[in-house]
C-alpha cells in the first residue's frame, strides 16, 4: 500500500533532507517548503495550483484539494478546538461524504480524536473545552441553539476505542437507544430492531441463544460488535469510530473491518485509526493530521501512493510516528 | 557506627513504635469488646425482646427501645438517604468541576465531622421548641442530618468509580444526563450505593446525644411519631448511670445489642464492597 520508498529510505535514513526526494516532481514542491512549517498559508489546506498541478499526473480526476466532496453529509469549516488555553485543533476544514469511509490518521495527540468528538459534540462534556468554526450536518449547523444535541447524537452514532457495553443484558444494550428515543411502538417492533441490528453487526448467530445474559460477558471483539449493533439500532446517518480495533486481536479486527465495509453501503463512517494498513483497507478517503492541523486529505489510494505533503509521506513511509 | 547501622536502627525503632501503637489501639478495642461480651451476654434472654423497659427493681426487657431505635433509624435513613444520594449525584455527575461543588464538598466534610450534640441542639431549636415537646420525628430528623453527609460522600465516591467510557457511551447514544444516571450509572454503582446506605445506618444507630435532645425517652410502648419514643442509646445512657442493678444489666445487654448490629452492618458493607471491586477488576 505504502509509497515505494525503497530506493530512498536507505539513503534517507540519515536526517531526511529535501535532497532525498529530488527528482520526483510531485515531491519536489513539498520538499522545497520548510520542513515542519505548518502555517496554513504555505499551501497545506488549499494547495495552490502549484501543488495540485504537480500531482495532476496520476490524479487528474481529483478535486483540487480533496477536502470537499459533492453532497457531503458533514461539512466542516475552520474548526478550532481549545482545551482551556491549549489549542488542540487548528482551522480544520473537511467534508465527510455519504456512503463512504473517511479514515483519519496521524501520530498520537495530533487532534484526530478531538475532531471526531466535534462531530457529535462530545467535546461539550469536557469541562473547559471550546469549539469554534462551523460544522454542518446535511447543511444545518450542529451548534445551532435550536438543534437539540440529543437529536444530533441520535443521528451521529459513536463507537469507542475500548468496548463499553452497559452492565445490562445483550438485548437491553441494543434496545437502549431505541428505548430512549422512543423508536419502537411495541415489544415486537423492539424485538425486530434488536434482531436486525445484531444481524447487521454480524453478532446475531453468536448471541441469539443468550440475549438475556450480560453484554459484559462477551469477548472483546464481540463486545465491540455489540457496541456497533447498539449504535446502528437508532438508524444514525453517520457512525464515528474512535480506534475501534486497537483493543482487539487480528481476527476480531478483521471481522470489524468486514463489518465496516458492509455498513458503508448505508452509512457515512468516520474512523480514527493508528494502523495505516487499516486505513488503506477500509477507507475511500484518508485525512492526515499533524499537531492539530489537517495536513492532507484525499482519496485513500492517492494519499498512500502519492502524498502531496512531506509530513504525510514521512508518516506513511514510517519515518516517524 | 556506620551510617548503614544508624539507618537500620532508625528503621527498627520506627517499626517497633508503630507496632506498639497498633497493639495499644487493638488492646483497648478488644478490652471494650471483651467487657461488653462478659457483662452483656449475662443479660441476654428472650424477655429482652418481648418485654418493655421495667421500673427500678423489677424485671423487664428492651422491646420498646429496640422498636424505637429501629423506627427512628429507618425514618432517619428514609429522609437523609435520598437527599444524600441526590446531592452525591450532583457532585459526581452534574457539577463535577463547578465551583459550587467545591463549596458543597467542603461544607459536607464539615458536617461529616460536626459533633452530633450540635446537630441535636439544632433540631431541638428547629422542631422540639416549635412543637412544644420531644418527639420521635424530631429524633429521626436529627439522625437524618447525621446520615446525610455520609451518604453524600459514599455516593459520590461510588459514582466516580463507574468507568467514564460507560457514561460516554450513553451520552453518545443521545441520552439526557438524568437518563444516563438512572439507566446506566445507578445500576452500575448499585452495590456501592447500598453499602454507603448501610454504613450510614451503622453510623446513626449508635448516636445518643442528638436523641437526648429530640426523642428523649419513653418508659412505655409508643408508636406515635409525634410523641417521645424509647430508643436504645438513651436507655443505655439512663440505665447505665442509674443505681439499680437490673437497669445496669439491661444497659449492658443493650450496648452489646447495638455493637453487634453495627458489627454485622459493617461486615456486610465490607463484603459487598470487596465483591464489587473483585467483580470489576
Amino acid at each position: 500500500m505504502a509509497n515505494t520508498a525503497d530506493g530512498q529510505s536507505g539513503a534517507g535514513r540519515a536526517p531526511p533532507s529535501p535532497a532525498t526526494t529530488a527528482g520526483d516532481p510531485a515531491r519536489d514542491t513539498a520538499g522545497g517548503q520548510p520542513r515542519f512549517s505548518l502555517r496554513p498559508e504555505v499551501g497545506l489546506k488549499k494547495p495552490s495550483g502549484r501543488v495540485a498541478a504537480a500531482g495532476a499526473g496520476e490524479a487528474s480526476v481529483e478535486v483540487s484539494d480533496g477536502a470537499t466532496v459533492p453532497d457531503p453529509v458533514f461539512s466542516c469549516h475552520d474548526v478550532n478546538v481549545f482545551y482551556g488555553a491549549k489549542q488542540a485543533l487548528k482551522n480544520v476544514s473537511v467534508d465527510v461524504g455519504r456512503r463512504q469511509v473517511l479514515a483519519m490518521i496521524g501520530p498520537s495527540g495530533c487532534g484526530k480524536s478531538t475532531f471526531l468528538r466535534c462531530l457529535n459534540r462530545m467535546n461539550d462534556t469536557i469541562p473547559g473545552a471550546r469549539v469554534t468554526g462551523t460544522i454542518r450536518l446535511d447543511g444545518r449547523d450542529i451548534h445551532d441553539p435550536a438543534l437539540d444535541v440529543v437529536q444530533l447524537r441520535a443521528r451521529v452514532g459513536m463507537v469507542f476505542q475500548k468496548p463499553n457495553p452497559f452492565p445490562k443484558s445483550i438485548y437491553d444494550n441494543v434496545a437502549y437507544g431505541p428505548r430512549i428515543h422512543g423508536l419502537a411502538r411495541s415489544r415486537t417492533q423492539l424485538d425486530d430492531i434488536v434482531c436486525s441490528s445484531l444481524t447487521r453487526a454480524g453478532l446475531w448467530d453468536e448471541v441469539k441463544d443468550r440475549l438475556a445474559s450480560p453484554g459484559t460477558g462477551l469477548s472483546g471483539g464481540q463486545q465491540q460488535r455489540l457496541c456497533i449493533a447498539r449504535t446502528i439500532a437508532v438508524q444514525p446517518e453517520v457512525i464515528l469510530m474512535d480506534e475501534p480495533c486497537s483493543a482487539l486481536d487480528p481476527v476480531a479486527t478483521a471481522k470489524i473491518e468486514d463489518l465496516i465495509d458492509q455498513l458503508r453501503g448505508s452509512y457515512a463512517i468516520v474512523i480514527v485509526t493508528h494502523s495505516m494498513q487499516q486505513a488503506a483497507r477500509v477507507s475511500q478517503r484518508t485525512a492526515y493530521f499533524h499537531l492539530g492541523e489537517l495536513v492532507e486529505v484525499g482519496e485513500t489510494d492517492r494519499v498512500f501512493t502519492n502524498p502531496r505533503h512531506r509530513l504525510t509521506e514521512d508518516y506513511i513511509t514510517g519515518r516517524f510516528g | 557506627m556506620t551510617r548503614r547501622t544508624v539507618r537500620r536502627l532508625v528503621n527498627y525503632l520506627a517499626l517497633g513504635l508503630s507496632g506498639v501503637a497498633t497493639a495499644v489501639g487493638l488492646f483497648f478495642l478488644f478490652a471494650i469488646l471483651w467487657t461488653l461480651l462478659r457483662n452483656g451476654l449475662a443479660g441476654m434472654s428472650f424477655s429482652l425482646f418481648t418485654e418493655m423497659t421495667p421500673p427500678p427493681g423489677s424485671s423487664g426487657g428492651l422491646l420498646n427501645a429496640i422498636y424505637g431505635s429501629v423506627v427512628m433509624t429507618l425514618v432517619g435513613i428514609l429522609i437523609g438517604g435520598p437527599i444524600g444520594m441526590l446531592a452525591g449525584t450532583y457532585l459526581a455527575e452534574y457539577g463535577r468541576a463547578s465551583r459550587l461543588s467545591a463549596v458543597i464538598r467542603f461544607v459536607n466534610d464539615v458536617l461529616l465531622s460536626a459533633p452530633s450534640i450540635i446537630i441535636g441542639l439544632f433540631v431541638y431549636e428547629l422542631l422540639v421548641i416549635r412543637m412544644g415537646h420531644f418527639s420521635a420525628i424530631a429524633g429521626a430528623v436529627a439522625l437524618a442530618i447525621i446520615a446525610m453527609p455520609v451518604t453524600v460522600r459514599t455516593t459520590e465516591d461510588m459514582l466516580n468509580l463507574v468507568p467514564q467510557g460507560m457514561k460516554d457511551a450513553s451520552t453518545a447514544m443521545g441520552a439526557y444526563p438524568w437518563r444516563t444516571i438512572t439507566s446506566v450509572i445507578y445500576p452500575a454503582a448499585r452495590s456501592g450505593i447500598v453499602t454507603g446506605l448501610l454504613l450510614a445506618v451503622a453510623r446513626i444507630s449508635g448516636e445518643t446525644a442528638p436523641l437526648l435532645f429530640t426523642a428523649l425517652n419513653n418508659q412505655f410502648w409508643s408508636t406515635k411519631l409525634t410523641a417521645p419514643m424509647a430508643n436504645l442509646p438513651v436507655v443505655i445512657y439512663q440505665f447505665a448511670l442509674s443505681p439499680y442493678p437490673n437497669w445496669q444489666k439491661l444497659a449492658w445487654s443493650g450496648a452489646l445489642l447495638i455493637t453487634l448490629s453495627i458489627l454485622v452492618l459493617s461486615i456486610t458493607a465490607r463484603v459487598v464492597v470487596s465483591s464489587l471491586q473483585g467483580g470489576r477488576r
